[in-house]
């Protein structure tokens, strides 16, 4: 695997990475690497240079900022993965990253290298949108805050727009939620073919798929089926049905768009079995 | 003789360079002056070839060549041949590079040679190829549909052959009078073979000897040489070195004599500088020949008293665009002769339709013929049983052949030497707890879920082979092998193999053997292969051939060495050689064990030969070279336990277990090594791989994000064991086990998946059981109940 010829240049702080990108206009941001690497090397992709940030360390790192989970775009998923903040705070991160690939790519794989590139078949997207997290931008003219439900808009297009870098991942503490990740893995590639995430914060449901669709997306028919509903087996088989309708849906040789429908609802039920604990 | 060594589950003495990544691979190699070549690849399936403008590659700094098929051609290098022809067999020329017309995604265009890998990727880029793109023909039956697109024009109904065995009016009959017959319509799906290391050849000529060395990834260095010198280039014998170095993994993919490999080779001579090529994994996804890929109508018919009384097969096997060295025999030799498996059936007939299509070629991958045998045959019998109304494994053991009738006559042409398969059977059953099983599947079926048993009998044809047999059968090789064991005046020895080790742990195997038959230290002992400077001529390693009939030479050259020394022995202890018994690793005469020498003294006395038989040649070596009588015939009994997910469709594996008869085991960490490789490479046939072309013929899932290869999630924990029916025709009484977990394995993982789907009515389903495939064939059947 040969790619194309590119400059490799290694960025120390985000202001150093932000003046690169400026220098180098047809550059690519390298974080894990694991998506950009193979495109390149498939000679799908060929930026003039590589800006390597994975060690920034002002990305790095889980933190806590009062009722708010502070997360560096360059924490990889291991630590995301073993991050006892996220634990006590926000199992759902540490459950779903661990259905990420294997050992390697989570040693390497980043949240925000993988938001960023917006996979529709990457895990986080969907744990993103239901827990309602901001994702924060610093570009030549300041930094912004976006809302999950606004970051992804296409097939590996998001709302970050030239010269801007993914920093940092805001997730809101919902303390006593209940949440859970249940994934279809594609044989193959182990992404995800659906991935559903359910947050579930008192009356008031959440609920998220990956994988079905040009792009994550909320379930807003699962959502309303059960706010404000208790968590029963009946009430869960009940309002998981039909979630989606298959016309839009993804479809390749592992899952077809009727598949990949029912899948919807199969992975939602499992999800929202696993949060009520049932 | 004691044995010290055979039978010990000794490590690898291979491990800690593989291991720490201290192997010398053939990528590894770099030579001075050193140039490398990238392939320009045809992205389409079939296309005329208009023009081929290098002009743009040729300028690009540190390109040194761009070669075409027509260079080539005028350069007076002929097309690669097959190895094994059938009467009637259409060989359209093979070139390395093609000159006329693209005939698969992957078909070699043009080559550029250049300073570096990287440069000549680049300028692969620049080449400009004015194509035509042409209508293709990827899946066999269409191939041989009327109007179908010609792979080769002088072959425009793509038939390449036909082939049948057994007596046809004779199995008609027994269909006519049957009691009851089962028909299916099978597709054997096409494999990837995937070895963990990709094709690497790297070519060296000298200008001033006019001699080429080849160094590539090989399991036959021999039959490269044997091929490049007299077909295809014309260099004299002696003066090509072939070398296969560590290889890392084959499943029959490294075979075949490659393009690439006349490829390096023309380029060395051409510019008089070493040139390398290494396969990007997705150029091994189109160039490694494929495997399987059957369309196949099997039936079975049956008396009242539920013995088989006759199968009839017919069969489309895929050819792709090209006959790589030994594509004619898989689909016939390889499988038709096998379809009695292990039962009595007195009437067989196989019918074989072999079209050209534009896709990869397709030639032997682990198994070669018998998986493709062992799972029809097998799903035959499981449906056969289902039809009866009697359990699968009693349907089986009515049938099997009883242990007093071998050596036995099948229908189709083989002789079994030997076998014991209801004990064998038996001995699964129990390990299992195959009637506690059933009532826990009976059990679980009431708690909705799905629990499938898969339990199969089988056999293989393995140790390739009578020479003189296969060579009737169209084989253009000799199947014998060759050995030569050295010692040296330490009393060190050198075994050199004319087969070949990339993965099976030769090294240490044969050297466990060796050790016992001179009773000496194993670290003694160190086995030279994949060289044909160092090498007697041997045929390499295919088809579970390695022990049975490489190392039979080995055993045989060792004993000539044995003997002797005795005569060796006798002079320096003043005996009759008839006298001297080895024992305790000395030669010593017969109740004086104080009259003794040990094997370094008689090393050291037969390279001085200062005290020696007037008689005797000095020196210590032994060739033997040995054609064996018959093939070996191991076989044994394989059951996978599996549970489907209604909701999903997604199968998992929950137990496997094998018991395998393969003789004698030498070294039970490698053959329980070889089941549980073969066992999972099955298991991916069954549950998870295939390439899947498009109308058009592009390959749609070509790499690792499409296709799937069985990981550790995948197996489980795999329940393993022997019965030792010993071959009665070799020294050591071994059979091969390279091959049978595969064989085995296919069959067992889809009888289970099928028994697991019962209940939904679902009678078959084509491999792989890829989630939505199960799903849907549920879904289809609750459709239907709820409807009724």
């Amino acid at each position: 695997m040969y790619t194309s010829e590119f400059a490799y240049k290694k960025a120390n702080s985000v202001a150093e990475a932000l003046s690169l990108l400026q220098q180098h206009p047809d550059a690519k941001l390298l974080a894990g690497g694991h998506s950009l690497i193979p495109t390149m090397k498939l000679r799908l992709a060929a930026p003039s240079a590589l800006i390597d940030i994975s060690k920034v360390a002002e990305l790095r790192g889980v933190r806590k900022e009062n009722d708010t989970l502070v997360i560096g775009a360059m924490t990889t998923y291991h630590e995301l993965e073993t991050s006892n903040l996220l634990k006590a705070h926000c199992p759902l991160l540490p459950q779903a990253v661990y259905l990420i690939g294997d050992p390697m790519v989570r040693a390497k794989g980043t949240i925000g290298g993988s938001l960023a590139h917006a996979d529709p078949a990457a895990d986080l997207p969907a744990s993103m949108l239901a827990l309602g997290a901001k994702i924060k931008a610093q570009g030549p003219n300041g930094t912004r805050v976006i809302e999950a439900d606004d970051f992804f808009t296409g097939m590996f297009s998001t709302a970050l727009q030239e010269g801007e870098i993914l920093t940092e991942i805001h997730i809101p503490i919902l303390e006593g939620a209940k949440m859970a990740y249940a994934k279809f893995p594609h044989p193959a590639s182990r992404y995800a073919v659906v991935g559903v995430a359910v947050v579930v914060d008192g009356g008031n449901v959440r609920a998220a798929v990956t994988g079905a669709g040009e792009h994550a997306m909320r379930l807003g028919k699962l959502e309303q089926a059960l706010s404000g509903q208790p968590l029963t087996t009946a009430n869960i088989a009940a309002a998981c049905q039909g979630l989606l309708s298959p016309g839009n849906l993804n479809h390749d040789l592992a899952a077809s768009r009727e598949y990949r429908a029912h899948l919807v609802d199969v992975m939602a039920k499992r999800a929202l079995m696993q949060a009520a604990g049932l | 003789m004691a044995n010290k060594f055979f039978g010990k589950a000794m490590k690898r003495v291979e491990d800690p360079r593989f291991i720490t990544g201290t192997g010398n691979y053939t990528d590894d190699m770099s030579l001075p002056g050193m140039a490398e070549a990238a392939m320009v690849r045809s992205p389409y399936a079939h296309a005329h070839i208009k023009k081929i403008d290098a002009s743009r590659a040729l300028t690009y700094p540190g390109v040194l060549a761009v070669i075409t098929g027509q260079e080539m051609k005028d350069a007076g290098i002929n097309g690669i041949p097959t190895g094994w022809l059938h009467p009637g067999i259409k060989t359209p020329p093979h070139y390395a590079i093609t000159i006329d017309k693209a005939r698969h995604v992957g078909d070699i265009v043009a080559a550029v040679i250049a300073e570096s890998r990287q440069i000549a990727e680049d300028a692969a880029q620049l080449v400009e190829v004015d194509y035509e793109p042409l209508p293709a023909v990827a899946l066999g039956s269409d191939a041989l549909k009327p109007g179908a697109p010609a792979v080769h024009d002088d072959v425009p109904d793509n038939v390449c052959f036909t082939w049948s065995i057994g007596d046809k009016a004779a199995v008609d009959a027994a269909f006519a009078s049957a009691y009851k017959t089962v028909k299916l319509n099978l597709r054997n799906n096409r494999l990837v073979p995937n070895a963990m290391e990709p094709r690497a050849s790297l070519a060296q000529y000298l200008k001033a000897s006019d001699e080429y060395t080849l160094w590539t990834t090989s399991q036959n260095p021999h039959i490269h040489r044997l091929l490049i010198a007299a077909f295809i280039m014309g260099i004299p014998e002696h003066k090509l070195r072939v070398i296969a170095p560590d290889v890392g993994g084959g499943f029959g993919s490294k075979i075949y004599q490659y393009p690439e490999e006349i490829i390096v080779l023309y380029a060395a001579k051409k510019l008089n500088r070493p040139v390398k090529w290494t396969a990007r994994r997705s150029e091994s996804f189109v160039t490694d020949s494929h495997g399987r890929d059957h369309e196949t109508v099997a039936e079975m018919a049956v008396d009242q008293n539920g013995k088989i009384t006759a199968v009839r097969v017919d069969t489309i096997a895929n050819m792709g665009a090209y006959l790589t060295t030994f594509a004619p025999a898989v689909p016939t030799y390889l499988y038709g002769c096998l379809l009695a498996g292990t039962y009595t059936t007195p009437h067989i007939y196989c019918h074989v339709t072999a079209p050209f299509t534009h896709t990869t070629p397709v030639d032997a991958y682990r198994g070669a013929g018998r998986p493709e045998a062992t799972y029809l045959l097998e799903r035959l019998v499981d449906v056969m049983a289902h039809e009866l109304g009697m359990d699968p494994v009693e349907f089986r053991r009515k049938n099997l052949i009883p242990p007093d009738a071998f050596p036995y006559q099948t229908p189709v042409a083989l002789q079994y030497d030997s076998g014991n398969y209801e004990a064998n059977l038996d001995k699964a059953l129990e390990m299992v707890g195959y009637q506690d099983l059933r009532r826990q599947q009976a059990e679980l079926r009431k708690q909705g879920r799905y629990i499938g048993i898969g339990a199969i009998t089988f056999i293989e044809a393995c140790g390739l082979a009578p020479s003189a047999l296969v060579g009737s059968l169209g084989a253009q090789a000799g199947q014998w092998e060759s050995a030569l064991v050295r010692v040296m005046p330490t009393g060190k020895v050198e075994v050199f193999t004319g087969t070949h080790s990339h993965g099976q742990g030769h090294e240490t195997a044969f050297a466990q053997v060796v050790a016992d038959e001179l009773q000496i230290p194993v670290e003694d002992v160190v086995l030279v292969h994949g060289d044909t400077g160092r090498m007697p001529y041997g045929w390499g390693s295919y088809g579970s051939r390695s022990a049975p009939t490489g190392l039979s030479a080995i055993v045989l050259a060792t004993r000539k060495i044995t003997d002797k020394a005795k005569k060796i022995a006798a002079h320096l202890l003043e005996a009759s050689p008839d006298d001297i018994v080895h024992e305790d690793g000395k030669f010593m005469v017969k109740g004086v064990p104080d009259k003794a020498k040990t094997f370094f003294d008689i090393a050291l006395m037969a390279h001085l030969a200062h005290n020696y038989p007037a008689d005797l040649e000095p020196g210590l070596e032994a060739t033997h070279f040995y054609d064996p009588k018959n093939f070996v015939y191991p076989f044994g009994t394989h059951i996978a336990v599996v549970e489907v997910d209604p909701d999903t469709g997604k199968v998992k594996l929950l137990r496997y277990l094998s018991v395998d008869d393969c003789g004698p085991v030498i070294n039970p960490l490698i053959a329980d090594g070889q089941v549980h490789g073969g066992i999972a490479q099955g298991l991916g046939q069954a549950l998870l791989e295939e390439a899947v072309y498009d109308k058009e013929g592009q390959i749609l899932s070509g790499n690792f994000l499409e296709y799937t290869l069985p990981r550790a999630d995948d197996m489980v924990q795999i329940e393993h064991d022997h019965t030792v029916t010993p071959c009665p025709h070799n020294p050591l009484g071994i059979k091969g086990i390279g091959e049978a977990g595969t064989i085995a394995s296919t069959a067992a993982v889809a009888n289970a998946v099928m028994d697991a789907l019962r209940p939904f009515g679902i009678v078959h389903l084509d491999m792989p059981y890829t989630p939505e495939k199960v799903w849907r064939a549920i879904h289809g059947s609750r459709l239907a109940q709820a409807a009724d």
